[in-house]
């Protein structure tokens, strides 16, 4: 039995200054699934991203999430109904401190008086050792791969139902990458729904459920991650074989 | 037979101490110019008006306090009374500003010049419409009412009044509020992420108008403040002041580094020394010239001043 | 029908305006408007000069007054008792025009590396030190004239003749807007002027398509200031006196709000512009202690509600010549990183 579609988005077109940037994309991603958005750079992904969050409104279509069209509404409206992001480059607030960017990640949660913000704090710890040793560090000083942990920690503070990733991988060590992703697993494991974009193609494929690949602002394909893996023409484009 | 420079060495200290009292007050100022800086990145021109109407406004309470009042003028509750106005009136005049004459052209994006020209025309008009509402001959503060002339001591051979030492009092707690303000608060990191990363701030779910209006509102509040202690202690008012001021204190914001709030108060600070220290030695009607020149030389060789951080590192959203 | 009016009018506006130019004080009903339409002309010169700097460069001086000053001065120590130096006009008005340039190369070189606020600031302190300096520089020695500025500057002379009337000096100063209208037309659409809306619109795009920004601001600075110059010496040898007062910062603000008002780098725009500020005081006497507040409002509506002004850029330029390519880069570089308008 299907789960219930926690984000729809219907014939998007999304302009970029002048230029169409996506011309018709339609997706979906279903509540607990891993769903990863393929493609290389000028595809599209970013546009995506920020459609969804209204950072960029579409030309035409639609975004749904949990049922409710929200692709009219403010970007911090959006944010409070439980969606975050994990921006392409980190995109940390530098001068704050490890703490004070967590902090910020659970701005969105500030009036409610059921939250525990020290809770949430505890969850980043465990997913991440690394951040508790480092609380009072400015975050502009710490490197690429602990950015992009206090990238995810920071989104994860506002207890998203759907956490959006815009390319995870990009500047980190094979390694770092590796842990990353597994991090990845392990949130979605806990509850949260992923979307995430890579150019990357194997490890995302690797933990997602299901993938679109986006070419040229449209979607050329869309199957499960498996099916995926095996298809020839994204094997040869973005897994580099013959 | 005395040499004129030993007199001049002699007052030294003295002067040293007005630059201190002088430094705060631009500080004060300054906070408002940095704060606008670092959350829009443009220069909030309209800023030296809304400090001089809170001079006005000081004054007005003051008068109507001196008119009305039964019992005796003690500092003690009169400094708050005369503050509080001024710098409500003052913040809201700031959002005001920002709101209509700066939003709908920063938002729009495209050329940099129209806020700039906006903000200078509002400058203008403000001016204006307070020489026009109150007059082009300059007010006086009734100042001995409170502090009298002869409340004054000696702290290591130099005369201080009473009010120097309030005036250096107040502005370093606003400023000191201020900085905990920013620094402790969660609206004040919110305006920190604003001025750091406007885009990402908004998904992290700030709304990033208001904060910008806050910020408005807190630099003109104490740019309001500046006003009060500014009229209190010089005691004369004109409708011009804002635009010498407004200059010297953009010139200690951007010494200790434009959107650097640490930066402001020891930029206004080091201009206050260094000013009073010039003007013993030079043609006090180039008074101003020295401040001018301090800002010229910092653009020139340390653009970002003191605490700040090039204009790269910035991004620029 | 209309539509080939409006057509002949854009081609051929420049006629237009010379042709009415010419007629205007035949058509005044005494001297003193005459007078008013010789200040009118003035100004337009001042608007043409700061229209180089802010709207084609778009560097924004708000103390543009400094070189009207300057040049004012510079004819006032030529040809006055002050100095016991008469010389002539022509050669008067050469010198006024260097000293113009050179202040504006001084004056614009430090601000090279500013960006458009600190900018401002910049040139408004470089205002403010120029009129301190008028002001004040009477004592030790008398280079000035301090406050009471400089007076029986002799007027101008062509072969024998001396200009003495409103209407002889409107003529002069018609020719004079003239070309400098001319000169700021071939500017705009020169290399020199492609290069400054580079700058304009993009200055590290512009760097990088090989524009060599350091030298094109100074130029727009120089030339702007050269403007402005010229017409300081033309009222200086009309006024027959320099005062500080004549040259304060309100100066600035008025001819930046005539460019503001009229459209930014619009040529035919600025010079309605300052039509506008000088004869509307005329017109509204009573209400002259309003004019600097209405200039207050006036930048923050314009900007808000029209900041392409009243007649934007383009709104004179014939279709045909719209459509041209700009001229050939300068250099190799440039030819290789340029991209299409």
């Amino acid at each position: 039995m299907p789960e219930p579609s926690m984000l729809k988005l219907s014939d998007l077109v999304t302009y970029y200054g002048q230029m169409m940037a996506l011309k018709g994309v339609s997706l979906e991603v279903r509540q607990g699934e891993i769903v990863c958005l393929l493609g290389g750079n000028a595809s599209g992904k970013s546009t995506t991203m920020k459609t969804i969050l209204g950072l960029v409104r579409p030309r035409e279509g639609s975004v749904e999430f949990e049922g409710n069209r929200i692709d009219r509404l403010a970007t911090g409206e959006i944010v409070k109904r439980g969606i975050s992001l994990v921006p392409e480059g980190r995109r940390i607030f530098g001068r704050m401190t490890v703490w004070e960017n967590l902090a910020m990640g659970s701005y969105v949660r500030r009036a409610d008086p059921k939250a525990d913000i020290d809770h949430d704090m505890e969850r980043v710890y465990s997913l991440f050792p690394r951040l508790k040793e480092r609380l009072g560090q400015f975050a502009g000083t710490m490197s690429g791969g602990e950015q992009q942990m206090l990238a995810i920690g920071r989104a994860l503070m506002a207890r998203p139902r759907l956490l959006l990733m815009d390319e995870p991988s990009m500047g980190l060590s094979p390694v770092f990458v590796d842990q990353v992703f597994d991090i990845i697993k392990e949130i979605n494991k806990q509850g949260t729904t992923i979307l995430v974009v890579e150019q990357n193609a194997a490890v995302a494929l690797s933990i997602a459920n299901r993938g679109y690949v986006l070419q040229n602002g449209r979607i050329a394909a869309a199957d499960t991650a498996a099916a995926l893996l095996q298809a020839d023409d994204v094997r040869r484009a973005y897994l580099g074989e013959e | 037979m005395t040499s004129p420079m030993a007199d001049l060495l002699s007052i030294l200290p003295q002067q040293l101490v007005f630059g201190l009292a002088l430094g705060t007050v631009y500080g004060l100022i300054a906070l408002g110019y940095t704060m606008v800086y670092g959350v829009l990145l443009m220069i909030n021109f309209a800023h030296g008006e809304v400090f001089m109407i809170g001079a006005y406004i000081g004054w007005a309470v003051l008068a109507f306090l001196l008119n009305h009042a039964v019992g005796g003028l003690h500092p003690i509750w009169v400094l708050p009374v005369l503050l509080l106005p001024a710098m409500v009136i003052c913040g809201v005049l700031g959002m005001t500003i920002e709101r209509f004459a700066y939003r709908p052209l920063y938002l729009r994006g495209g050329s940099r010049l129209a806020p700039l020209i906006s903000a200078f025309g509002a400058s203008i008009f403000l001016q204006n419409a307070v020489m026009l509402t109150q007059g082009a001959r300059m007010k006086v503060y009734m100042t001995n009412t409170l502090f009298p002339r002869t409340w004054r001591f000696d702290i290591f051979g130099v005369n201080v009044s009473v009010l120097l030492l309030v005036m250096i009092a107040v502005s370093m707690s606003l400023t000191w509020g201020l900085i905990l303000l920013v620094q402790k608060t969660t609206l004040g990191r919110s305006i920190r992420a604003v001025s750091e990363d406007r885009e990402m701030a908004s998904v992290m779910g700030v709304s990033v108008g208001q904060v910008v209006g806050l910020t408005f509102f807190l630099g003109s509040a104490l740019g309001g403040a500046a006003g009060v202690l500014v009229g209190l202690y010089y005691t004369q008012i004109d409708f011009v002041m804002g635009y010498s001021a407004g200059l010297k204190a953009f010139t200690a914001a951007v010494l200790g580094g434009i959107g650097n709030i640490k930066g402001a108060m020891v930029g206004g600070l080091l201009l206050g020394i260094i000013e009073s220290v010039a003007v013993t030695f030079i043609n006090p009607a180039f008074k101003d010239v020295v401040a001018f020149a301090v800002l010229i030389l910092v653009l020139m060789f340390r653009p970002e001043g003191i605490f700040g951080e090039t204009l790269s590192d910035r991004k620029k959203v | 029908m209309p539509d080939t009016i409006r057509e002949a009018l854009r081609r051929n506006w420049y006629w237009f305006l010379l042709a009415g130019g010419l007629i205007a004080p035949l058509l005044a009903p005494n001297d003193y408007v005459i007078g008013v339409l010789a200040r009118i002309c003035l100004y337009s010169m001042l608007a043409l000069g700061l229209n180089i700097v802010v709207g084609f460069a778009g560097l924004l001086d708000i103390g543009y007054v400094a070189f009207f000053g300057i040049g004012s001065y510079v004819y006032a120590f030529l040809a006055s008792p002050h100095f016991g130096l008469h010389l002539p006009f022509v050669p008067v008005m050469v010198i006024v025009t260097l000293s113009a340039a050179i202040a504006g190369i001084l004056i614009g070189a430090p601000t090279l590396r500013l960006h458009g606020d600190y900018l401002a600031i910049v040139t408004l302190g470089f205002g403010e030190i120029t009129y301190l300096c008028l002001v004040n520089l009477d004592r030790p020695i008398n280079i000035t004239g301090g406050p009471s500025g400089l007076i029986r500057i002799d007027p101008p002379q062509f072969f024998g003749h001396v200009v003495d009337s409103n209407i002889e000096y409107y003529y002069m100063f018609l020719l004079t807007l003239g070309c400098m209208l001319f000169a700021s037309i071939r500017l705009r659409d020169s290399r020199i002027g492609w290069a400054w809306r580079a700058i304009r619109e993009d200055e590290l795009a512009a760097a990088s398509m090989g524009v060599n920004t350091t030298v094109s601001k100074l130029q727009a600075f120089a030339l702007g200031a050269t403007f402005a110059g010229f017409a300081g010496g033309l009222l200086a040898s009309w006024q027959k006196s320099v005062f500080p007062d004549n040259f304060l910062f309100q100066e600035s603000i008025n001819v930046l709000a005539m460019v503001i008002l009229g459209g930014m780098g619009s040529v035919l725009g600025v010079i309605l512009g300052a039509t506008i500020i000088v004869a509307l005081p005329e017109v509204f006497r009573d209400l002259s202690v309003y004019r600097l507040l209405a200039f207050g409002a006036l930048m923050m509506v314009v900007m808000i509600v029209r900041p392409q002004g009243l007649l934007p850029e383009g709104f004179a330029t014939p279709r045909k010549k719209a459509e041209e390519q700009p001229p050939a880069p300068a250099t190799a570089s440039a030819a290789k990183g340029a991209s299409k308008p």
